[in-house]
């Protein structure tokens, strides 16, 4: 499937050129292209096992694709480690939050600064993230495991932010959070890509993604089926027949 | 007295169920509670006492059971035999009637435990407490009772070894076995109610009470260690008279020891907790300046009091010294990394043995005599490079099946120091003997035969690996190694090197490990492959999780208390009656710490301070309970902060 929408003189920030990617003898990905473009925030979309996670994992490297190439700014990375792409910064905020939840909400935070060595610089994030999340600033002492999901969610976010990243990856944005909460974690995406930020976001609430997002990827086993404008896939008749639970009658 | 009257009392208590003053103490929280005080429920709601016969049968039936059980089994463990010579209190109390009796008192003071929930009341104790315990310290003494006719009637020394008239005539205190039996089910009733009416004494008489039976229980089973003191310290003729003359506390003494330390405890009542809380409110410098000074307090005692110790203690604290090393070591790895490494002893085994070739003159094949501290650069480059050599396949691997290969890697190093393969280079099963000590700077040589120096030795290598420790602790490493211990997939996301991170881990633990395998054969002139069992990688990791993981005055406080009380794998502890039921304590104070404690005798101090303060109000809903409350006592007339 060819890019639905012309691309730009722009460079992609993170790229997938024809990924395969396997784990032990299952294929995993299937021929996967992907761009993202700097300023973008653009959605993937699947079921269960359809290979979201994959793809997230192969961008960031923890899993190394069996064939094809993950690009960084023009550069092929397939053998770069983790660290590099983060210090890069490439940065997830991982599915279900996953905080060190025995360490304080202070220790998350400046594990999210784990690569960076400038002190105001990371100072001054702190601020920042603090003028976000009020929230997060009267729990800095707390074990991160003792918030309520929201909270949980919001030093999620602020640890990644912490990275001072260019592009945020997100996995699966709404997965465990109550219907209101899911509505304003969305709400505050778009927040943090108006400030500046490229957002990738894995999804399986297609309608939600697709409402903020500017494009779409539609990923079935492993392979990439539909690729497309954010309005054109929210109409598409087999996308609404099979994630949207509608007919289009 | 019925429970008709219960809502009146609940209706005269004057706040909701949220008392700011009750809500620290909830049973979810034990860790900044100090244990004697863990109890104090003085401020919660008290219902009033339940009628003495509606007793909870069930439980008591169960209690009881386990009371049988445990009895029997400590009595066909021989530790009532093998006690008897240990006298407490001339002539009447010994260790081992004390090893039996405690088990009624203990079942009978369970069976009155209540949950404390919050803005539920509890019930006042009274004669309810009282005769459950009763009941249940009479069916555990039953155990023994019943122990006594089985053991007279029956003959099973075939499977079990201890089955002997001996047992028989020590449970019957001489006497026929109708004595036995009715003393044992008068004795357990005896100790059954005095358990149940701990529950009855309110809690600061209780922490009088516990004190008392504390200073006398401990001076008198301490005995070896307080007369090395007086020794140096010269008060034997104080202790010519408390002590009995084959042992034990004089009966006169013991009553005046606990007269004395009761008259202590109420004086100090709240003192300490305060001196405490004092502390731990400090801020910044000034709370640095106290550290700093309790530091060089704890360092000067220290140094000062091996002086006036006799060889016995001194040999002692040096082998706790060696096991503050080793679980620093494997604090490292377990406490902060999260590694489960059950075959720590390796390290142990490797810095002792590379030390013993490097400075031995009698090392089979290699024997280049060097002077210890020079040996002492290449131990611990040998260590770190093994350290590294077992690390790098060990840590790819997560969970139990990292724990069942470190536990081969342990076996496996011990084997080939033990292999006729190596024998040449190691000595196979005859070891390296004869290794001099440690050549200090020209202050003389440290071997076994002079504990004080060893104590010494070991004592500037634990502030070294204190120190070592605690920087690596608050280091971005340290940083790192909590990150992958608490979620590894994570913490590589976050562009943490897990491989690398890890295996820093396992090199700084298999150095801390070697210096006390250093000092280890410096102290004992020889080296063998059996000193270095899988015990004691298990033991290590025992004193690492019953001192506190990850926390270094915890692993400190482990290693005093099961080294230095009950005895290292080989090393005799103060205890040193118990030596052969060591094993046995170890596991009972392991469940028992698992089930009271779970964080660990000093918990990792880091973050405990605020953290249990705001746990319990996180809950905003809690938060705005708690703050309406203070305003409305403050007589504030301000509308209720919201809290969102």
């Amino acid at each position: 499937m060819s890019s639905a929408d012309s691309s730009t003189d722009v460079p992609p920030l993170l790229e997938m050129r024809s990924v395969n990617a396997h784990y032990g003898a299952v294929h995993a990905l299937r021929d996967v292209n992907l761009s993202i473009r700097a300023g973008e925030l653009v959605c993937l979309l699947g079921g269960n096992a359809s290979g979201k996670s994959t793809t997230l994992k192969t961008l960031l490297g923890m899993l190394k694709p069996s064939s094809g190439e993950v690009v960084l700014d023009g550069e092929v990375v397939n053998d770069k480690p983790t660290s590099y792409r983060v210090a890069r910064g490439v940065t997830m905020v991982p599915e279900n939050r996953r905080l060190f939840k025995r360490l304080s909400v202070r220790e998350n935070l400046d594990l999210g600064a784990y690569l960076r060595s400038d002190s105001d610089g990371i100072a001054e994030d702190l601020e920042r993230i603090f003028e976000l999340f009020p929230r997060v600033k009267e729990r800095l002492n707390q074990k991160a495991g003792t918030l309520s999901g929201g909270e949980q969610q919001m030093v999620a976010m602020g640890r990644a932010l912490m990275a001072r990243p260019r592009l945020l990856l997100m996995d699966e944005p709404s997965m465990g959070l109550a219907p209101a909460l899911v509505q304003q974690n969305f709400e505050l995406i778009e927040q943090i890509h108006a400030s500046g930020l490229t957002v990738f976001m894995v999804e399986q609430n297609a309608n939600m993604a697709l409402s903020i997002a500017d494009r779409g990827w539609v990923l079935q086993t492993g392979r990439v089926v539909l690729d497309d404008s954010a309005e054109n896939l929210l109409t598409h008749p087999e996308l609404r027949a099979s994630y949207l639970g509608q007919s289009d009658t | 007295m019925t429970d008709s009257n219960s809502p009146e009392v609940a209706a005269s208590e004057p706040g909701p169920d949220l008392t700011p003053g009750g809500t620290p103490d909830t049973p979810g929280t034990p860790g900044v509670a100090d244990l004697a005080e863990a109890g104090e429920t003085d401020e919660t709601l008290l219902s009033p006492p339940r009628p003495v016969f509606a007793q909870n049968w069930k439980r008591i039936l169960s209690m009881g059971a386990v009371g049988v059980g445990a009895q029997i089994f400590l009595a066909l463990s021989n530790m009532p035999l093998r006690l008897d010579d240990r006298l407490l209190i001339k002539p009447i109390l010994s260790l081992g009637y004390v090893s039996l009796l405690f088990v009624p008192f203990i079942a009978g003071n369970r069976v009155g435990h209540q949950i404390q929930r919050e803005g539920i009341p509890m019930h006042a104790a009274g004669l309810h407490e009282i005769f459950g315990g009763v009941i249940c310290g009479v069916i555990a003494g039953g155990g023994v009772s019943l122990l006594s006719v089985l053991l007279v009637n029956f003959d099973l020394r075939e499977p079990l070894v201890n089955w002997s008239p001996m047992l028989a005539e020590l449970l019957a205190f001489g006497n026929s076995t109708a004595f036995a039996v009715f003393i044992w089910l008068l004795l357990g009733g005896l100790a059954g109610a005095a358990g149940g009416a701990m529950r009855l004494v309110n809690p600061k008489a209780r922490r009088v009470v516990v004190t008392m039976v504390l200073t006398v229980g401990f001076i008198s089973v301490l005995e070896s260690l307080v007369m090395d003191l007086a020794e140096g310290l010269r008060f034997e003729w104080l202790t010519e008279r408390v002590y009995a003359r084959r042992g034990g506390l004089n009966w006169n003494w013991a009553l005046i020891l606990a007269a004395f330390s009761g008259l202590v405890a109420m004086l100090t009542r709240g003192r300490v907790r305060q001196a405490r809380e004092h502390i731990a409110s400090l801020e910044g410098a000034s709370r640095a300046r106290t550290n700093f000074g309790l530091i060089i307090l704890t360092g000067a005692i220290l140094v000062i009091l091996p002086l006036f110790l006799g060889k016995f203690t001194n040999e002692l604290l040096a082998n706790v010294g060696l096991f503050v090393l080793l679980a620093l070591g494997l604090n490292v790895v377990v406490g902060l990394a999260g590694i489960l490494d059950l075959g720590y002893v390796a390290f142990f085994a490797v810095g002792s043995y590379s030390a013993a070739v490097l400075t031995a003159a009698t090392s089979p094949r290699i024997n280049p005599e060097m002077p210890w501290l020079v040996a002492l650069i290449f131990v611990v480059v040998i260590t770190g490079l093994v350290g590294l050599f077992i690390g790098a396949p060990v840590i790819r691997m997560r969970g139990d099946y990292l724990a069942i290969v470190t536990l081969g890697f342990g076996e496996i190093i011990r084997l080939l120091f033990l292999s006729d393969w190596l024998a040449d280079t190691f000595g196979g099963s005859q070891g390296i003997t004869m290794i001099p000590g440690a050549g200090i700077f020209g202050l003389g040589s440290v071997s076994g035969t002079e504990p004080r120096n060893v104590f010494y030795l070991v004592l500037a290598f634990c502030a070294l690996a204190i120190y070592i420790s605690w920087r690596l602790e608050r280091s971005r490493l340290g940083r790192a190694w909590m990150a992958v211990r608490e979620d590894e997939t994570v913490a590589e996301a976050m562009g943490i090197n897990t491989v690398n991170v890890k295996l820093m881990a396992f090199v700084v633990g298999a150095i801390l490990g070697s210096f006390s395998g250093a000092i280890f054969s410096a102290k004992v002139g020889s080296v063998f492959p059996n000193s270095f069992l899988i015990l004691v990688s298990i033991v290590i990791l025992v004193v690492v999780i019953f001192g506190g993981m990850g926390s270094i005055p915890g692993v400190i406080a482990g290693s005093a208390v099961l080294i230095g009380v009950l005895g290292g794998p080989r090393q005799p502890g103060l205890l040193s009656e118990f030596s052969e039921y060591k094993l046995l304590i170890y596991g009972a104070l392991l469940i028992w710490m698992m089930l009271a404690r779970p964080e660990g005798l000093i918990p990792s101090v880091r973050r405990s301070r605020e953290l249990h303060q705001q746990e319990i109000a996180q809950d905003s809903w809690l938060r705005e309970q708690l703050d309406e409350e203070a305003e409305s006592t403050a007589g504030n007339d301000q509308p209720a902060r919201a809290t969102a």
